[in-house]
């Protein structure tokens, strides 16, 4: 681990196990976050994005079993539990949801709600709580701040609760950022505000970023990196740059040559055939095999390792390395 | 042109008596405001303006996209055209028959049906989802054994093999097979207009690809008419041969795809595409196309609703209030500048008469 990794994650599984069929809904997961770097994870739904990052929280019920190494700001995540575990909630990583409207209290103010999360990390009286909740409103650029933090959560619009929500992520000055699909029941205005918020913290306090999302363009605006995961796993990785205009995995090219963009004149959308394989039951060697129209027999031997299709980009797929 | 029928001729089926170039659906002059809770008795009462006075046609075959910023009043006229409640002002009619009027209320419901964004919350966990399909159907009195096999008709329809597949109880099925439950739902009752609320957003870009493709194929194949709303403009400007721009529970702009697209007219609208995300990191966006909040709809601003936010405001936008005006035979924009004589500096002058 490098002086700047903010975020090491090295072979993480994670299995649920309600009744007796085990799912393993993380299965091998590693990967590292730079300080001040924003990697985006995109992928299938149900491929285990949002678990991935509630590993990072340890947010998992219990009897959940997380195998592997999670290293946050120094912190060895699997060790933590009891007050370490709170303590490190929020004050060195926190969490923006796609419904914000469920992570907050309906019953409180924001103001209330915001100086609460400060007082419970750190020994401040109340009103420089509420002095920092002010300016933490001013710095995600709520119009009117002193009036809206007297709001309850029922009375603010969409995109303005998602920046309060943001607010009260930053307010313990965490060093990590989790984003799970923060923009996705946004329209495209509000989007692009929020993008270029989070790009400004970033750059502002060196926040690392996870952020999850469907959207290529989302990525494509705020990350510096991508991730590309599939039943579980990680298949590619590189910069953002790279995974757009030169894709290696035939995941990603069906993923990417899926997009209504590329539709232009045309009546239909070209789709990736089939679905993604039961987590209770998965098919051995790759992942993607019965889907891809470039299997051969050995994709169905063993897993293919992600290996270095150049510097820094990895591909996971025996025909690429 | 409407034409109003003010009997209905009940030789042709519902939705067929106003011929081909009659719109399937024409709403005018909607509004549905929303009592504000702690007003009203002793203090002044309050109404969120949701949806305030709104135009527009659903031509038959076509699909209509309608776009706009978060609470501008999408869902709102969404329910009104479902019945799910009622509008304050306004009509609808339907092939030219006003509903509730000429058009039974009842007649008219089984011609509309809704999909919603929430796969999950809106099927019943108790019922297998060949259940789910039939419900409908038998409620309105077909035979059981016909609403059973029309329901694996349509699973077929939408890809999910009824052997494998019509047992099962919602909680067995991904994102994308709910949706496509849903969507075999809302066509067991045969009706003409399906109405799309956010119906893919939840899905990832692969599944929502397949069930894009699959929207396309029904309505082909069972004459069907869209109203599609969504925050994606990309999958808006790939589904719909037309696109109504909402700003503040008001239509912004209407027109064809290419219209809206390439001809923009309506400040608000040049601001939406704007922030559509660029596809690629070397280009991306440096400024916010539109900064600042939506105006309170409890309290809108005097005339052009855009004004406080719009970069082309002039003093005449807060006092005269823009109505819909024709840009061309298939495009309006409600917009001073597109108001021949309207006083903004940018607008057409007025013809000699
Ligand atoms: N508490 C749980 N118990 C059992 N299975 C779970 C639990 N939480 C998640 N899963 C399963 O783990 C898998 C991964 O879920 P996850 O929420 O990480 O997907 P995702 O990639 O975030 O998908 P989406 O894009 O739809 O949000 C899914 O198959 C899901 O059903
Ligand atoms: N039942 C209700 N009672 C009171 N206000 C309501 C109700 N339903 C909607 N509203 C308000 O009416 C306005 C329009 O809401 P609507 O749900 O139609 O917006 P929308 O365009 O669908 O937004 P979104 O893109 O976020 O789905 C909003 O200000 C909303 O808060
Ligand atoms: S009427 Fe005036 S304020 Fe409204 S959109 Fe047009 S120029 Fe802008
Ligand atoms: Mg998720
Ligand atoms: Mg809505």
């Amino acid at each position: 681990m490098t002086e700047e990794t903010m975020i090491d994650i090295r072979n993480l599984s994670v299995t649920f196990r309600p009744g007796r069929k085990p799912v393993k809904a993380v299965n091998g997961v590693s990967l590292s976050v730079k300080a001040g770097e924003v990697v985006a994870l995109l992928g299938e739904s149900g491929s285990g994005k949002s678990v991935t990052m509630r590993s990072l929280l340890k947010l998992h019920p219990k009897g959940t079993l997380i195998e592997g190494a999670i290293d946050v700001a120094g912190h060895d995540v699997m060790q933590l539990s009891g007050r370490a575990l709170s303590d490190m909630r929020g004050a060195t990583v926190s969490m923006v949801f796609q419904e914000p409207r469920l992570a907050l209290d309906p019953v409180y103010t924001l103001g209330q709600q915001i100086e609460e999360t400060i007082m419970r990390h750190e020994k401040i009286s109340r009103s420089a709580a509420a002095a920092r909740a002010l300016a933490l409103f001013e710095k995600v650029r709520i119009p009117s701040p002193e009036r809206r933090l007297k709001n309850y959560p029922h009375e603010m619009s969409g995109g303005m609760l998602q920046r309060s929500m943001i607010a009260m992520a930053l307010a313990c000055n965490p060093k990590v950022l989790l984003a799970d699909e923060p923009t996705t029941a946004l329209d495209a205005t509000v989007q692009i505000q929020i993008l270029l918020l989070i790009r400004e913290l970033q750059k502002e306090y060196g926040l690392s970023v996870i952020f999850v999302t469907h959207d290529i363009g989302v990525a494509a605006e705020v990350a510096d990196r991508i991730a590309v995961m599939y039943a579980g796993r990680i298949v590619e990785e590189g910069p953002a740059v790279e995974i757009i205009r030169n894709p290696k995995h035939p995941y990603t090219k069906g993923l990417l040559g899926a997009r209504v963009e590329l539709a232009h004149g045309r009546d239909r959308l070209i789709t990736i055939p089939g679905a993604p394989p039961d987590l209770t039951a998965m098919p051995p060697g790759c992942a993607f095999a019965p889907r891809c129209p470039q299997a051969t027999d050995i994709c169905r031997v063993d897993v293919p390792a992600l290996t270095a299709a150049s510097v820094d980009h990895s591909v996971g797929c025996v025909h690429y390395g | 042109m409407i034409s109003v029928v003010e009997q209905p001729s009940s030789d042709l089926a519902v939705g067929e008596r106003g011929g081909p170039a009659q719109p399937l659906i024409s709403v005018r002059g909607l509004v549905k405001h929303f009592p504000v809770k702690g007003t009203g008795f002793l203090k002044p009462k309050k109404v969120v303006r949701a949806v305030d006075g709104v135009d527009f046609d659903i031509l038959k075959g076509e699909t209509l996209g309608v776009v706009g910023e978060s609470g501008c009043g999408k869902s709102t006229t969404a329910r009104l055209l479902m019945q799910l409640m009622s509008a304050n002002e306004g009509d609808i009619l339907f092939d030219g028959e006003k509903v509730g009027g000429a058009l039974p209320l009842a007649d008219y419901r089984r011609q509309v049906q809704m999909v919603f964004q929430d796969s999950y919350a809106s099927l019943n966990p108790r019922l297998t989802i060949e259940e789910t399909i039939a419900f409908a159907p038998k409620v309105h009195g077909v035979p059981a054994q016909t609403a059973m096999a029309r329901a694996h008709d349509l699973l077929h329809r939408v890809g999910l093999e009824p052997s494998r597949f019509a047992g099962r109880y919602p909680h067995e099925l991904s994102g994308g097979q709910r949706q496509r439950v849903n969507i075999a739902r809302a066509l067991a009752l045969e009706p003409r207009l399906v109405i799309l609320d956010e119906a893919v957003s939840a899905l990832d870009k692969s599944v929502e690809a397949q069930v894009l493709n699959l929207l396309l194929d029904l309505k082909r194949d069972f004459g069907l008419t869209y109203l599609f709303i969504s925050h994606d403009l990309n999958v808006v400007r790939f589904m719909c041969e037309r696109v109504m721009v909402m700003y503040l529970g008001k239509v912004a702009e209407i027109g064809s795809r290419y219209a809206i697209f390439e001809e923009t007219r309506h400040p608000y609208s040049s601001a939406l595409l704007a922030s559509m995300p660029k596809m690629d990191p070397s280009e991306r966006t440096l400024e916010p196309p539109l900064s600042g909040d939506p105006p309170n709809p409890i309290d809108p601003p005097p005339g052009c609703r855009f004004h406080t936010r719009c970069a082309f405001a002039e003093p005449v936008c807060s006092e005269k209030t823009p109505g819909l005006a024709t840009v061309s035979a298939a495009h309006s924009a409600a917009c001073l500048m597109s108001v021949p004589g309207s006083g903004h500096s940018r607008a057409p002058v007025m013809a000699e008469a």
